[in-house]
């Protein structure tokens, strides 16, 4: 097998008792854009500081690019970070930010180095600002500095430490894009630490879902969506309906599951290692539900009614009584209701269904 | 009664120009006006009256001589420059010794910091007088203090220059250090305060970028500490400048500082007019670099 360009083997830390994270084994190729996706406590950071090179692994090994990076210092590791506060020194300007650490560039000349500088400041789209001293820019404009100065010493690994977490709402749409862009310019390796789904899912080409010092999957957004291997990554990333179910039989390139939370029997996408008798979850995501008056001819229909909705406009989220359950189900208003009635309201008596191939079994 | 009601109240009786203007009112009446009377002392004529000085009749209004001998007479501008010595260098001592602490100051958990904090106070529970005597003790000839010294130096260097003791009382070695001792504190605390204020993370972020610990505190550490540094310095050198203890008890007497000059025209000599004279000179000689400094600092800030 080739090297991958990042290799975390085995890799552990301990602060006194506590272990932040626990046997990290990942591979990151170059080019790539890689989320480390996890709540607040889950390791990410630490995960993170030791590949900047601020925390030496309890146990493991990190390899970047073939050399080993156990004893390396921080500023010896051609890893740079773009960190969350943005860690911009204050008492220089812009410009002095960006080219701070080119100076330690060996035979890069004065010319090179401004040179260098006034690229990234292109780059980021900030040249005006390169005499401004940090407190006169926005907080949008501090991101970008922080970015060009990460990226000003070509450094082989990039660092994302929350990236978008400080901008509002709109800006970091815009930001998100123009992350993709410049990554894909520069060619840089990224890795990118994140508790936002949604910000893990468009920037990234994969994602590492992190819980408590563990890495719980790692795949494409479409795999860790569609495909969660727990009930942990699947309620993670989006809402998901979850029941207790237990595998009847096999039927085809099907199971057939007895979930009492839904008063029957549902059919469902077979996983590898389910056997009869097993204790499983099923998880059903909203969107996947189709919401009905007439009885749908799919296998896994029930009948409910409706307890409450949201109505969003372009889509609605309902819950549905259903039996003991409260099941979510997200419907995009695709049709006009005649004369401002809903087509489906309050105490509503509905059908829901959904496909055996959306019917996720979570044997773990 | 509610904050909002509180601030109504506490705004319409005119109580925040009061708490405002107060400190304003005490500087002027016991700062600003003393300041006046010693300023028009120093322009008057010297005579052997009670007071043992006079304005105007045979003497002229404006005598500016106390100046002119400030300028002219080798003693006082001695004095001035041994004084601005002493005081410049304690100040940079100070530096260099507070530095260092006040930066582990920063650097240790918030338990060892309260302790160490207290125990660079504490020397301020203690009088100054009986501090200085102590060092008296410490430095004389024949203390336990001098005697390791001395026996140090005999081992150390050839028998031709042995000694009997140190001598270290009673010269500028013996003042600069009891300053340095005496003022540490007040360069350590402004130090610490503006070296708390700074973000790790800068540090980490410098280091990231490829500097090793001695250059992040280069680029990162230092520079942002000069207000700090520029606020002991001031605190140390403008009473140290002016000191007058120190220089009498362990200077040397035939090295006059300002301190001692002002004390011996006023007392001994009865020159009043020399003596104010030379307290209007040392505070211009503190308050226009002060001023100055200032003066550019909130240049910059309004440039930034």
């Amino acid at each position: 097998m080739e090297e991958p360009f990042l290799r975390i083997e085995g890799v552990s830390k301990s602060f006194g008792a506590f272990q932040a994270v626990k046997d990290v084994n990942l591979a990151v190729g170059k080019g790539e854009i890689f989320a480390l996706l996890g709540g607040s406590g889950c390791g990410k950071t630490t995960l993170l500081r030791m590949l900047a090179g601020f925390e030496e692994p309890t146990a493991g090994k990190i390899f970047l690019d073939g050399r080993d990076m156990a004893g390396v210092p921080p500023w010896e590791r051609p890893i740079h970070m773009m960190f969350q506060s943005y860690a911009i020194f204050p008492h220089m300007t812009v410009e002095a930010n960006v080219g701070y650490g080119l100076k330690h560039e060996a035979g890069l000349t004065k010319a090179g180095r401004a040179a260098r500088v006034a690229e990234m400041l292109d780059l980021v789209q900030l040249k005006p600002f390169a005499k401004r001293r940090p407190h006169q820019i926005s907080g949008g404009q501090r991101q970008r500095v922080a970015l060009a100065r990460a990226l000003a010493r070509q450094p082989k690994l990039l660092l994302l430490d929350e990236p978008l977490a400080a901008l509002d709402k709109k800006l970091r749409e815009h930001t998100q894009f123009e992350l993709m862009s410049i990554q894909e310019r520069t060619g840089v390796t990224f890795i990118v630490v994140t508790h936002d789904q949604e910000e893990a899912m468009t920037l990234a080409d994969r994602i590492a879902v992190m819980d408590r010092g563990e890495v719980k999957q790692v795949g494409s957004p479409t795999e860790i969506y569609e495909f969660p291997n727990s009930k942990f990554v699947a309620g993670f990333i989006g809402s998901v309906n979850s029941f207790d179910a237990t595998v009847v039989d096999r039927e085809g390139p099907n199971l057939r599951l007895s979930v009492p939370g839904l008063g029957g029997a549902v059919i469902a996408r077979d996983v590898p290692g389910a056997v009869a008798g097993q204790k499983v979850s099923l998880a059903v995501r909203p969107e996947k539900i189709q919401l009905g008056k007439e009885r749908p001819t799919s296998p896994n229909s029930f009948q409910g009614h409706v307890k409450d909705l949201a109505y969003f406009g372009k889509d609605s989220l309902y819950r549905v009584a259903l039996g003991d359950a409260l099941v979510q189900a997200h419907a995009v208003n695709a049709r006009r209701g005649d004369g401002g009635a809903r087509i489906v309201d309050w105490d509503d008596e509905v059908w829901l269904s959904f496909e055996p191939s959306s019917a996720i079994v979570l044997v773990s | 009664m509610s904050a909002g009601r509180f601030s109504r109240w506490f705004d319409r009786k005119g109580w925040a120009g009061l708490i405002i203007g107060a400190p304003y009112v005490w500087l002027l009446v016991f700062f600003f006006l003393p300041f006046l009377i010693v300023l028009s002392i120093s322009l008057s004529t010297n005579t052997p009256t009670a007071p043992p000085f006079s304005f105007g009749g045979e003497h002229p209004v404006i005598n500016p001589s106390a100046y002119v001998r400030i300028l002219t007479d080798s003693l006082y501008v001695r004095a001035f420059l041994t004084s601005l010595f002493n005081a410049g260098v304690a100040a940079l001592l100070c530096l260099l010794v507070g530095y260092p602490m006040a930066l582990g100051l920063t650097r240790v958990s918030t338990t060892w910091r309260n302790v160490f904090l207290m125990l660079v106070i504490l020397p301020f529970w203690t009088s100054f007088l009986l501090r200085v005597y102590a060092w008296m003790g410490l430095m004389g000839k024949n203390s336990w203090f001098n005697g390791l010294l001395t026996d140090a130096w005999n081992i150390l260097v050839p028998m031709d220059w042995a000694v009997k003791s140190v001598p270290m009382m009673h010269s500028n070695f013996a003042v600069v250090l009891v300053m340095v001792y005496t003022y540490l504190p007040f360069m350590i605390l402004p130090l610490y305060a503006s070296l708390e204020r700074l973000d790790p993370v800068l540090d980490e972020a410098a280091m990231d970028l490829g500097s090793r610990p001695a250059q992040v505190f280069r680029d990162v550490t230092l520079p942002q500490s000069v207000p700090g540094i520029i606020a002991g310095g001031m605190l140390v050198f403008i009473p140290a400048a002016g000191e007058l203890v120190i220089p009498t008890l362990v200077g040397n007497a035939s090295q006059p500082m300002i301190g001692r000059l002002i004390s011996d025209e006023f007392g001994q000599a009865r020159d009043w007019p020399m003596a104010s004279a030379i307290a209007v000179a040392l505070l211009v000689l503190m308050v226009v670099p002060t001023m100055l400094y200032s003066h550019f600092q909130a240049k910059a800030e309004g440039s930034k």
